[in-house]
């Protein structure tokens, strides 16, 4: 809060243009000496019949030298206000090389790629939704894994016993459940969230886990054997070229996510519970002090999150899979967890972060038809990595919700 | 509306903050409740606000009992309060801090922040208060937060307007313009209740005023015949000297030179602009000005906390401007940091261990990477007994301490071995009278001694007599250096302000 | 009463109320009986489980010797998750450190020709090595860049996970005539002796030395934090960070020296399980023995002694739980239940307060967490 006499470039956004400066430098390394190796030509399919080419060599010269330039251009004079465009640009340069490189002589379907990365991304997304409907009312929430382990335990065994509509609401419960658990333990009886996080998680994993060998192997056909939903055209939307079988002709799931984040979005920043919401995740007192019931909200607020991360977990069984395997979720709560951070909080910006991580993940599996040299246990890790990039290189610029984490006393 | 407390006693464990108080306030007045810290004024207002619960006794509203379970009870039944430390959300706007709890709201419960801005205008222009409703919180000065904290409590139409500890922020000019939007709340047929340990303050703005020590209402005054230091002796319990006993400095040689500092934020916001001055040995150099100016930053960065951006400090002839904290600790500088809970104590380690929290790695209490426990254990003993810090077993962790006998320990630290430069931030801030006093001998004691010390506060009176040469700052420079003893408050107060007194040549 | 008893006293009563709902989700997931209204068999099959969990754990100088054989990894992963947290950081990488350390300790131990004496403290080194560099990767990633350790150290246990996957199947560690992840054995000159030597050719008592290391390190660890300057720096950061900073301490470095220190015990634990327990590795070696350490370290509130006690409850819940699975239908996973439920009303004195009407005032846990900033 301090009066300003004005305002010039310190020490550490240098440091931080200089690094990004050395970022471009290792991409453009990257191109000239990897993306140039294999020949041919790579053909990324984008509809039913339609595709472009990208000679692999070429484009890994070309990018190669213009990142080089981008590098010079960051170093000697940065790009202001468009740095960030710039940042943005060159990823997507990049990683355009490195599906060429990849798929030199050979072909692959882009459109159903990125269709693929959309699907994956919905438990990572509502996971995130889950974590950020918690942290901006103040409480950290380490549980989304097993909010969305339990549910798609839960939501299996609902779904193969009855029909999808009541399998789903089971999974939501669940994650209601759980995330009652948390309320109870850290509101009332104060525990420390993380703990009590990584408690419901231990204990999700554990008991799905007893309950799969216990009940579900023995019962396979009848309490863990459904028929996944199918995708839904939507009309006309669908039919847009490229975009449309990639945003338009997906699952329900798929589509309560995108309605999930607008609502949230709209929620938290045009309405009256938004605007509490977040004022007990910066600051309690202040709200507690004009007579908003701090805890109450929080309790509200997490069974929601709760909820969210419920529909999250019923994706695997009832969204694709058609079962419940053990530990089927596989740590993708705590990629949402990144995604709340890597979007800072922000619906969109989780979305966002949850299209990157499944991205990589999408890549991975198309990539490895192709023999590129990379083992495929490389290729598995790319989430991890791609995180740790993100939030290492992120996180210094966002701004957590200031109260997450504490306990808020109204006496 | 006439507002009673009746027989207020509150407990928490070990302590009885309140014990059996009487007090009431009506529209069109304003009560002054005056007592040092830690007599249980905070207490008392939490109590009247429902954010505590009182043991015992009762709360009159025209005479008609009422209870308070929440803050919303409070606000229903016409009370309003400012609190000492402002309950707004810092990255929120002006707007939308004033109608949290009171929202206006369209359709689907979405916020009409219209309307939220409307309010706030009206309000504003109805007081004067010059708000801007788009304005973010963190962006505003302290002065203006407070403004804002007013318009919040006025929006919900407040009948009994609590002030606590309203000024320890504010300029000597900004004082005289709270106490204008203070009479004039009283105009417009308000009660106030005014928080505070100023004595000055409580005598210039109160029709009546209430003296609360330890708990407990030990007197009642009219300002009209009342004199500072009767209200004083209430407040304290003994006679108190209201100005600090020491004799005329003898300067000698440069100790701490500053040269073309400048600090600036990560975000590239300036916050120390270019400031020069130099510390001698065997005088009090005052840093006075309004908080937030960047005297924290100024400290921080002598203290090498923080980097300076461009400039040099030079302590004793050696220039330690990229000196790390430790290597200047042991060029001699001792450091009492402003927050003593948040840098200058590990609240949960033990008194021995927080006095050597700064020293363990000195040759008595360390060889290599052994600790030597039982020397600090030894030294300790010494250390209270010699500085009076009122503690049963040095064992006990810092956070079972007063305020007063924690700085103590963190004064006791710093000064306790051969040292060339005290740099004090707000060394008193929080601590009762008899503690305040100890710290300001302790302080010309080193001067005496043949020290150079640097003393940053925000409140004017402490700096004034304690300081040999006082500087002040504002946004970021230093924009007076001058004697104390030639200048009168209202002078250095216009500096605050970032004016300068008519005629004055800096 | 004094602190210690009381704290004790919560303990046990928090593992009481831990068995308690344990019981009851082994009883309702008992379907088949209860389909046939068969109450009392379900119950039964609580008592036979119960009753395998105690001597499977305690009942013999086997099951004693299982115990310690379980303890011992998770001894000295719970002291990598609890040095870390005495310096304010949530180490959860445990995981990846023990692989680290697995890794390097039984190259070691198979690429020398040595002298036992000589060989296994030399693996021993390696493998503390190995965690401490993987373990100090978050340090640096937090001290630089600000980035949380609880999500830089989930993402480094899957990164190390299949780069593990992906060494064991290389030329230098692949085992000849396997093609899975299965790495050569470790020279016999590197494998720590069992701990019931003396007992003669026992073979199914599986203790190793380890436990001795594990003891040691848990010395280590309490010299650390009482007897250097070291110990006083990562408590008074882990307390108050900005205290420390202004007592000079250097705090970000002391972020990658801690988790250093965490790294190289959660090494050890991989290189003794490598070298005491299997005498090669696979991709599981390092199993949720990570994850385990978490629960082991709050439970043990982070103290020396705190780690050793919980280590071995969790070690002979494990030892317990693998004879009450061979007893009864009720699976191992049941163990994982049981630690959340301890971990959940150890860290909730207040709930375990109100269940077991226990009067007087309640220690809080503490708090593990400070935020998501840098």
């Amino acid at each position: 809060m301090t009066t300003t006499q004005g305002i010039v470039i310190s020490a550490e956004q240098r440091k931080r243009a200089r690094s990004v400066g050395i970022t471009y430098l290792v991409l453009a390394a990257v191109c000239l000496l990897v993306f140039t190796r294999r020949a041919g030509d790579a053909g990324f399919k984008i509809g039913e019949s339609s595709q472009f080419t990208l000679p692999a060599q070429g484009f890994g010269w070309a990018l190669g030298i213009v990142l080089v330039a981008v590098a010079a251009g960051q170093l000697l004079r940065g790009y202001g206000k468009l740095s960030n465009v710039v940042l943005a640009l060159a990823t997507a340069a990049f990683f355009m090389s490195f599906l060429a490189w990849a798929a030199a002589g050979d072909s692959f379907s882009f459109v159903g790629m990125l269709q693929d990365t959309v699907s994956r991304s919905v438990p990572i997304t509502l996971g995130a939704i889950g974590g950020i409907l918690s942290e901006r009312s103040g409480v950290i929430n380490i549980s989304i894994e097993g909010m969305l382990l339990a549910a798609a335990c839960t939501s299996a065994i609902g779904a193969s016993l009855t029909n999808l509509w009541i399998g789903t609401l089971v999974g939501v419960l669940t994650g209601v459940a759980l995330a009652a658990v948390l309320a109870v333990m850290s509101i009332r009886y104060k525990v420390d969230q993380v703990i009590v996080g990584f408690a419901i998680n231990f204990f999700a994993l554990g008991v799905t886990s007893f309950v799969s060998f216990r009940v579900l192997v023995p019962n396979r056909d009848t309490m863990n054997n459904l028929l996944p939903v199918m995708p839904i055209r939507i009309p006309l939307l669908a039919d847009i070229p490229f975009i449309g079988q990639i945003l338009f002709d997906q699952t329900i799931f798929v589509y309560f996510s995108f309605v999930a984040v607008a609502l949230a979005t709209w929620g938290l920043y045009r309405t009256k519970w938004g605007l509490r919401t977040r004022a007990i995740g910066e600051y309690p007192r202040a709200a507690g002090t004009l007579g908003v019931d701090v805890n109450k909200l929080r309790y509200r607020n997490l069974l929601l999150a709760g909820a969210v991360a419920g529909v999250g977990g019923a994706w695997w069984p009832i969204g694709i899979v058609g079962r419940f395997d053990q530990n089927i979720t596989n740590g993708r709560g705590f990629i949402a967890l990144a995604a709340v951070i890597f979007g800072r909080w922000h619906p969109v910006g989780a979305l966002c972060g949850a299209l990157v991580f499944a991205l990589s993940e999408a890549v991975r599996l198309k990539i490895g038809n192709f023999d590129t040299g990379i083992p495929s246990e490389f290729l598995i890790m790319a989430p991890y990595v791609v995180t740790i990039v993100v939030v290492a290189g992120f996180i210094g610029a966002s701004r957590a919700p200031k109260a997450a984490g504490q306990v808020y006393e109204d006496q | 509306m006439k507002f009673e407390l009746r027989g207020i006693t509150k407990r928490f464990p070990g302590v009885v903050a309140n014990d059996g108080v009487n007090l009431h306030v009506s529209t069109g007045e304003v009560l002054a409740l005056i007592g040092e810290n830690g007599a249980g004024k905070s207490t008392l207002m939490n109590v009247l606000y429902g954010l505590y619960r009182a043991d015992e006794g009762e709360l009159l509203i025209d005479g008609k009992p009422s209870h308070f379970s929440s803050p919303a009870d409070a606000i229903a039944a016409g009370i309003g309060m400012v609190h000492q430390h402002f309950m707004l959300v810092p990255v929120m706007t002006v707007a939308e801090n004033v109608v949290l709890g009171v929202e206006p709201t369209g359709r689907f419960g979405s916020l009409d922040i219209d309307e939220a801005r409307r309010m706030v205008r009206e309000v504003s222009d109805k007081y004067s208060l010059e708000l801007d409703p788009d304005a973010v919180i963190e962006d505003l000065s302290v002065g203006v937060r407070q403004r804002v904290e007013i318009v919040k409590v006025l929006m919900r139409d407040a009948k009994i307007v609590v002030f606590d500890e309203p000024t320890a922020v504010l300029t000597p000019s900004e004082i005289l313009e709270f106490f204008e939007i203070v009479r004039s709340l009283v105009a417009a047929g308000r009660g106030v209740i005014f928080i505070t340990h100023k004595l000055k303050e409580a005598l210039s703005v109160a029709d009546r005023i209430n003296v609360l020590r330890r708990g407990k209402v030990v007197g009642e005054a009219l300002p009209k015949n009342t004199s500072e230091s009767q209200i004083a002796e209430m407040m304290v319990g003994r006679a108190v000297q209201l100005v600090v006993d020491k004799t005329e400095a003898v300067p000698r040689e440069s100790m701490l030179d500053v040269r073309n500092v400048t600090v600036v934020e990560p975000d590239g916001r300036v916050v120390v602009d270019d400031v020069t001055f130099e510390v001698r040995v065997g005088e009090i150099v005052g840093v006075a000005g309004v908080q937030g100016n960047g005297q924290t930053e100024l400290v921080e960065a002598i203290a090498g906390l923080r980097r300076a951006a461009s400039g040099s400090i030079v302590l004793g002839g050696r220039d330690i401007t990229t000196d790390s904290p430790r290597e200047r600790h042991e060029a001699g500088m001792a450091h009492i940091p402003e927050d003593r809970q948040r840098q200058g104590l590990v609240t949960d380690l033990s008194i021995v261990e927080n006095l050597v929290l700064t020293r363990y790695h000195d040759s008595e209490f360390s060889s290599g990477i052994r600790m030597k426990w039982d020397v600090a254990k030894t030294r300790a003993k010494e250390l209270v007994a010699a500085y009076d810090i009122r503690t049963t077993d040095p064992a006990q962790p810092a956070s079972t301490l007063s305020g007063g006998n924690q700085q103590k320990v963190i004064v006791a630290r710093e000064l306790s071995r051969e040292i060339r430069l005290a740099v004090a931030a707000q060394p008193t801030r929080g601590i009762d009278v008899g503690s305040i006093e100890y710290v300001h001998a302790q302080i010309v004691k080193e001067r005496d001694a043949g020290r150079a010390v640097l003393v940053v506060s925000t409140e004017l009176d402490e700096v004034m007599s304690l300081a040999d040469r006082v500087l002040v700052m504002y946004r970021g420079r230093i924009v007076a250096d001058v004697d104390p003893k030639k200048v009168s408050h209202m002078d250095i107060g216009l500096y605050m302000a970032g004016s300068r007194p008519s005629g004055a040549v800096a | 009463m004094n602190d210690t008893l009381k704290s004790l006293r919560f303990t046990l009563l928090a593992v009481v109320a831990a068995l308690f709902v344990s019981a009851f989700i082994i009883v309702i997931t008992d379907i088949e009986a209860l389909g046939n209204g068969d109450f009392g068999k379900a119950l039964s099959t609580l008592g036979t489980a119960y009753w395998g969990l105690f001597k499977g754990s305690f009942g013999s100088l086997r099951a004693i010797s299982n115990t310690i054989t379980g303890a011992t990894p998770l001894l000295l992963a719970g002291l990598a998750v609890s040095s870390a947290f005495k310096a304010g950081l949530f180490n959860i990488g445990a995981t990846g450190q023990m692989l680290a350390g697995a890794i390097t300790g039984l190259w070691v131990g198979f690429a020398f020709q040595l002298p036992p004496l000589l060989h296994v403290p030399l693996a021993l080194v390696a493998s503390a090595v190995g965690g401490a560099a993987f373990g100090a990767i978050p340090g640096i990633l937090k001290a630089r860049t600000g980035a949380h350790e609880v999500i830089t150290t989930i993402m480094l246990n899957g990164i190390a996970s299949f780069t593990v996957l992906w060494l064991l199947k290389t030329e230098l560690f692949k085992r000849e005539g396997r093609d899975d992840a299965i790495s050569k054995f470790v020279e016999d000159s590197a494998k720590l002796p069992k701990l019931f030597w003396f007992m003669g050719k026992r073979i199914d008592l599986l203790a190793h030395t380890g436990f001795v290391v594990a003891l040691l390190a848990t010395f280590v660890f309490w010299w650390l934090l009482r007897k250097t300057t070291l110990g006083f720096e990562m408590q008074a950061t882990g307390l108050n960070q900005e205290a420390a900073r202004y007592a000079g301490m250097r705090t970000k470095s002391l972020m990658v020296v801690s988790m250093a220190i965490a790294g190289s015990f959660a090494g050890l634990a991989g290189g003794t399980e490598v070298m005491g327990l299997y005498g090669y590795a696979s991709a599981t070696v390092a199993g949720d023995i990570g994850f385990d350490a978490i629960a082991v370290a709050l439970l043990g509130r982070s103290t020396p002694i705190g780690t050793l006690v919980s280590a071995l409850l969790f070690g002979a819940l494990q030892a317990g739980g693998r004879q009450m699975q061979v007893d009864t239908d009720v699976p191992i996973d049941l163990i994982i239940v049981l630690r959340a439920l301890i971990v959940m009303f150890i860290a909730a004195p207040l709930l375990v307060k109100a269940m077991f009407r226990v009067k007087g005032e309640v220690k809080s846990f503490g708090q593990t967490f400070r935020g998501w900033g840098g």
